[in-house]
């Protein structure tokens, strides 16, 4: 690449692969969709999210309950809202999100992405690294431990991440072809785990397992130090854990390739697998272990060997295309860096990020700013799409008029971000209230700078 | 010879999940439900990567 190329040229050029709208002859069945979403929910942070819920003291109605109104919304949302324009444009975000925002920000945009996906895939590293610390005795990070918690944690997390780092330089595609392999084994992994621990918390019937899920794993009393879930903490959190994918639009890259919209719909296989029976799970595992919540002693309380294998595979093979994207992106702001060079940076990054597990531990609540920080792109697509043309309004603005950075688009995603961390309400909540405050501003900003700009040409 | 793979998949996973049933009924010792899964796994990643790369 030379020197003189710009940030948006080396993107466009990362990109160029999918600029054209895919060819009918290139779509897929539902079947292809049911598959990819079971896939890539039922990661390695599965194992963290159901013991948080236990240790934040969700009652067993809201947890099921919660998970059940939040998974349902978060499939409407990327039936109705990802899904429609996705197979209308046939386009990725990254090349939709340059027509209404204009390539500056969209480079912006993807900075942002590369940096929240460092630090997804550290958490993810961290998870491995408790199944992978199991043989050597190596002692666990506790919810409460933000730093190193010892020498043998350090060494482990520096150990799992140069072996994500290594193998994302060689490519991702083999480790993304093994993730589809061990997927239907990791869902039955988790569910067997979970049955197993059954009877050491007191289940002996099926009619044990109400009482004993109300006092011994979803109590009601959150752990030490924790605030207190409730319904809608569950429910906001399980709608909102991929907000970036569905309202933020990021899965227009999965969908354009789906025939129908309503393939949309097949995002309940994720749901519904790794978002309700994988949560289930660890959380029953979680409980086994008196509230210990690092994976891998939970998953071998569970499953054995085959448990802390699971933990491995499910952190690494999630934490590997994580890392790759994130080098992808990272190498529009480097100095003509080669590939390689620039995912080793991100996996370095990535590998420190991981030695705190304070990451891990807090994933609750950097998966909802993470979500947070990047739907307002999303709710700028979505009023550029379906608003400004029943406005009266030029949709594709930047691209018409060949700006670098729309400023409407800017300022929705700033006053958006602004005004959601002002807001008096936890950081589940804010995305909701965020998302129409995004569209609000992008619409009105749009429709000045378009009335400005008319007047200007009269 | 596909569907010999494929029976071994299948009894992989079929490995992974009714030990703990059965640990679970009080039929099986936790011990030998951990040594099954583990075998379970192995069979599933010998055989599965053949079959699963045809579809």
């Amino acid at each position: 690449m030379s020197s003189s190329k710009s940030v948006t040229e080396k993107l466009d050029s990362l990109y160029e692969y999918d600029r054209e709208p895919v060819a009918t002859t290139h779509l897929h069945g539902p079947g292809k969709f049911l598959g990819m979403y079971a896939g890539e929910h039922i990661a390695g942070t599965e194992y963290i999210i159901g013991p948080l819920f236990v240790a934040h003291g969700v009652t067993v109605t809201d947890f099921f309950g919660g998970l059940l109104l939040g998974n349902i919304l978060a499939v409407l949302s990327w039936a109705f809202i990802v899904a429609p324009i996705a197979v209308r444009t046939r386009l990725t975000l990254y090349w939709q999100l340059r027509k209404s925002a204009g390539p500056g920000l969209t480079a912006a945009y993807s900075l942002v992405n590369a940096i929240m996906f460092c630090f997804l895939a550290g958490s993810m590293i961290s998870v491995s690294a408790t199944a992978v610390g199991l043989p050597f005795g190596m002692d666990m990070p506790r919810l409460e431990d933000t730093l190193p918690t010892s020498l043998g944690w350090v060494l482990v997390v520096i150990g799992v991440g140069a072996l994500v780092t290594i193998l994302a330089i060689l490519g991702f595609e083999k480790l993304a072809r093994f993730a589809t392999i061990a997927s239907p084994w990791m869902v039955l992994v988790f569910v067997a785990g979970a049955i197993a621990v059954l009877p050491m918390l007191g289940v002996h019937s099926v009619d044990d397992f109400w009482r004993v899920a109300k006092e011994k794993i979803w109590t009601g009393t959150p752990f030490p130090g924790m605030t207190r879930f409730s319904f809608w903490h569950v429910a906001f959190f399980s709608w909102f854990c991929n907000l970036a994918m569905h309202i933020g639009m990021a899965d227009m890259s999965m969908l354009r390739f789906a025939r129908k919209w309503t393939y949309g719909f097949t995002s309940a296989s994720g749901m519904f697998l790794g978002h309700f029976v994988a949560w289930a799970a660890s959380g029953i595992l979680c409980a086994a272990a008196s509230g210990n919540v690092a994976p891998g002693p939970i998953a071998y309380l569970g499953a054995g060997v085959a448990g802390a294998v699971s933990v491995v595979i499910a952190g690494w093979t999630t934490a590997n295309p994580t890392l790759y994207r994130a080098g992808l992106a990272f190498q529009v702001a480097t100095p003509d860096w080669k590939r390689w060079k620039v995912t080793l940076a991100a996996g370095v990054i990535t590998t420190i990020a991981a030695l705190f597990p304070a990451l891990m531990m807090k994933l609750l609540d950097f998966v909802a700013l993470y979500g947070l920080l990047l739907m307002p792109m999303g709710a700028v697509v979505f009023a550029d799409y379906w608003l400004f043309p029943r406005l009266g309004l030029r949709a594709g603005y930047a691209e018409v008029q060949g700006l670098a950075v729309s400023w409407p688009a800017l300022l929705a995603w700033a006053v958006s971000l602004a005004l959601c961390f002002v807001l008096p309400v936890e950081l589940y909540f804010k995305a909701l209230p965020g998302w129409f405050i995004a569209i609000a501003t992008f619409v009105v900003a749009g429709a000045i700078q378009q009335r400005k700009d008319a007047k200007g040409a009269r | 010879m596909r569907l010999v793979l494929k029976t071994a998949s299948m009894i992989g996973l079929a490995l992974t999940i009714v030990p703990a049933v059965m640990v679970a009924t009080h039929m099986l010792p936790w011990q030998t439900h951990a040594d099954l899964m583990a075998g379970g796994m192995v069979l599933w990643f010998v055989t599965a990567p053949f079959w699963m790369k045809k579809q």
